[in-house]
């Protein structure tokens, strides 16, 4: 029942404790069923989230030399494979632009994608000191794994950027669609992510199935071949992947490719905002054994 | 008119558990178990075994309680009472399964100190992140920066990485963190036993003043001497329900009362253990040879023999003498071997320590054993015996007091000029 919420909160001003005093009260109860968003509690907890990105940021590029690097390096040189193999070897098609460039405008989102699912699925248990002894909206660590993630994708981008400038293109205004179709990326890294993070918190071994579902997901994933190979309508269809709206929405907005992938998108976006709604209400309604459980 | 600022109505919590071979179920077995469920294939034996699966204990039973703002309320009880669930459920870790709670300000909860302390991080770095995690706003950590640095006494080092710190100084920072939260209800949970005297003293003090601002104290602890310094009021879980609940003072009363009583429950029946292979099976006390008696004299000689059972190369028993506040008084193990120690192969599975002269001042007892195996811990037992040590001679020196002027006394003489 939407009306049945596990905390009630009412917000007042906190003066110095005299006896006018005006307190916020809380009520603390047994959980029943779903739980509301409660975006209110969220936003007093923003600068915990800001604080979680940061530390995630400061230990990942405080020790490795290598991680700044890696992090260019990992797309990079599985743009070399793929161009070996499905460019050289396979002759993949790849929509009019040299094989490199365009495998590699599909690896960069869709690393961001891998690694932020990854991390999201494990952001609970990986946290599991801070949950089982403080409180704070639970919400806050899957959105700042993959929230921490984004600066990786500026720097892989930037090696986009690079690459594209060797093959002589430059980017043309489309570029501004981008940072839509990264939140569509985040939206479905989240919103799987949840569903995963949940269940890891009970069932340890969905950790496992993670790389597993990745790969698959990948070949799932227009990466390394082009949508178009497909006719319609299975072409929009296939946009129930999101991750295959949010390649071939890069693909047309870096480099031009000929087929405007408008339904296809459409199609990811709705699928994405499923899955990460329906994320969000299992994840609230678990989060409260979360402590017991982990 | 005094102001609420906590109320618990019967607050319950159970805890479901299956056998230890499934501490984490998998999500294969659980699909598993559910298909056969649903198609019928289960046999008897295995849905007997899946009930069994399904065991739950109330780690918390019916637990209500108030507590008025500005008050300082005392948690005691044995390992294992629930005292933690309670403080969980207040602070909104966990959800209780049945009752409810009405919390007037804002609570900041100290379960454990240094939560979210990363190693890698320097102390500046971690002081902003684990304030932050305790609920403490950026502008608030910048403005008790300094004072939190002065707090944990470690200025020097607070730009290096914390996982160069000492013990001493992670606690101590990680402490003068939690320490300045200020919120308008502070529930610490048996954190002080961190650090030595002096920076406990110091914590202490911090909370004390913290309650003379009009904030409020839920404080949990084993010490009861710094409960009754500390609180005013006191409530006693046991075994998850609200046993007692009044000043501070009576409360601990009550509480060393039931653990006198269950020093007089024969050791072989009771729950509590480590649970190891080897267990204290029965506890002795004699004076000096003759027959056994739990009284005793200042002064005198008494032996303590511990049956353990079963006995074997590398079990050793230890003791600790503790005051009627659960002070620590004195320490024995037989693992640590002196000149004047021997091993007597007749003696079956008896430890015997052997004191010559009780310096102990006239008052109540009480002893916990712990029997390790090559340094494992087997069994411990808290309040496995009482003593009563009366008044007694000390090379001729008459000793009366009571234990609260101290609980030992040493031999010594006096030169005075009148």
């Amino acid at each position: 029942m939407a009306s049945d919420l596990s905390e009630n909160k009412v917000e007042l001003e906190v003066a110095a404790l005299g006896p006018d005093a005006v307190l916020p009260v809380t009520i603390v109860r047994p959980s029943r069923g779903w739980t509301s968003l409660d975006l209110r509690e969220f936003w007093e907890f923003r600068e915990l989230l800001g604080f979680l990105v940061w530390r995630d940021l400061k230990v990942r590029y405080k020790q490795t030399v290598l991680g700044v690097a890696w992090v260019v390096l990992q797309p990079f040189f599985t743009m070399l494979v793929f161009t070996a193999v499905f460019g050289k070897l396979v002759r993949m098609p790849s929509d009019g632009v040299p094989y490199a460039l365009f495998s590699l405008t599909g690896l960069v989102p869709w690393m961001f994608f891998a690694h932020g699912l990854s991390q999201v699925s494990n952001s609970v248990v990986s946290n599991q000191e801070l949950v089982r002894k403080v409180y704070f909206p639970r919400l806050a660590l899957p959105l700042s794994a993959v929230l921490s993630d984004l600066v990786d994708l500026a720097l892989s981008f930037a090696m986009l950027l690079c690459v594209m400038a060797f093959f002589s293109l430059v980017p043309n205004p489309k570029i501004l669609l981008l940072p839509l179709l990264v939140a569509l990326a985040i939206v479905t890294a989240l919103g799987t992510g949840l569903w995963l993070a949940a269940l890891n918190v009970r069932y340890r071994d969905v950790r496992h199935i993670v790389p597993f579902l990745t790969q698959i997901w990948l070949f799932l994933t227009p990466v390394a071949y082009p949508s178009s190979l497909l006719g319609e309508p299975w072409r929009t269809l296939y946009g129930l992947n999101p991750m295959a709206g949010v390649v071939e929405g890069f693909r047309w907005a870096l480099l031009g490719t000929a087929t405007a992938p408008g339904p296809l998108i459409a199609v990811s976006a709705t699928v994405a905002a499923v899955v990460l709604l329906g994320g969000i209400a299992f994840f609230r309604r678990t989060e409260t054994s979360f402590a017991d459980v982990i | 008119m005094p102001r609420m600022a906590i109320r618990a109505e019967g607050l319950s919590k159970r805890y479901r558990y299956g056998s230890v071979l499934n501490a984490y179920p998998t999500l294969r077995e659980s699909i598993t178990a559910a298909a056969s469920r649903l198609f019928g294939t289960m046999s008897a034996a295995a849905s007997r075994r899946d009930v069994e699966r399904q065991r739950s204990f109330w780690a918390l039973r019916d637990v209500s309680f108030e507590v008025e703002q500005g008050e300082a309320l005392g948690i005691i009880g044995n390992n294992g009472a629930g005292k933690s669930t309670l403080l969980k459920i207040l602070s909104r870790i966990t959800t209780p399964t049945e009752g409810r709670a009405e919390i007037h300000g804002r609570i900041g909860s100290l379960l454990e100190v240094g939560t979210g302390f990363h190693p890698e991080l320097t102390g500046r770095e971690n002081v902003f992140l684990n304030g932050a995690i305790l609920g403490m706003k950026r502008a608030e950590i910048i403005s008790r920066f300094d004072e939190i640095v002065d707090f944990a006494e470690i200025e020097r080092f607070i730009d290096t990485p914390v996982k160069f710190y000492s013990s001493g100084m992670y606690l101590r920072l990680a402490f003068a963190v939690a320490a300045h939260l200020d919120p308008e209800i502070m529930i610490v949970d048996e954190v002080l036993a961190v650090g030595d005297a002096a920076f406990q003293k110091k914590c202490l003090g911090k909370m004390g003043s913290v309650t003379g601002r009009g904030r409020t104290i839920l404080f949990v602890s084993h010490n009861m001497a710094v409960i009754r310094s500390l609180c005013t009021r006191a409530i006693l879980i046991h075994d998850g329900a609200l046993a007692a609940d009044g000043p501070a003072g009576e409360t601990i009363s009550t509480y060393l009362a039931m653990l006198e009583k269950s020093a007089t429950t024969s050791l072989g029946e009771r729950a509590a253990r480590a649970g190891g292979r080897a267990r204290l099976v029965r506890v002795d006390v004699s004076a000096g040879g003759q027959e056994p008696a739990h009284v005793l004299m200042t002064g005198q000689s008494a032996r303590l023999s511990f049956q353990v059972e079963p006995v074997r190369r590398g079990t050793s028993c230890s003791f600790t003498i503790l005051d009627p506040l659960g002070q620590p008084v004195t320490y024995f193990d037989s693992a640590e071997r002196g000149q004047q120690d021997s091993v007597a192969a007749g003696a079956g599975s008896c430890f015997r320590c052997e004191i010559d002269e009780i310096t102990l001042v006239p008052g109540r007892y009480r002893i916990d054993v712990s029997v390790y195996t090559d340094g494992e811990l087997q069994d411990h037992v808290e309040a496995a015996a009482f003593l009563d040590i009366q008044q007694g001679m000390l090379r001729g020196r008459l000793v009366q007091r009571e234990p609260q002027y101290g609980s030992v006394i040493m031999d010594h003489r006096w030169i005075s000029p009148v």
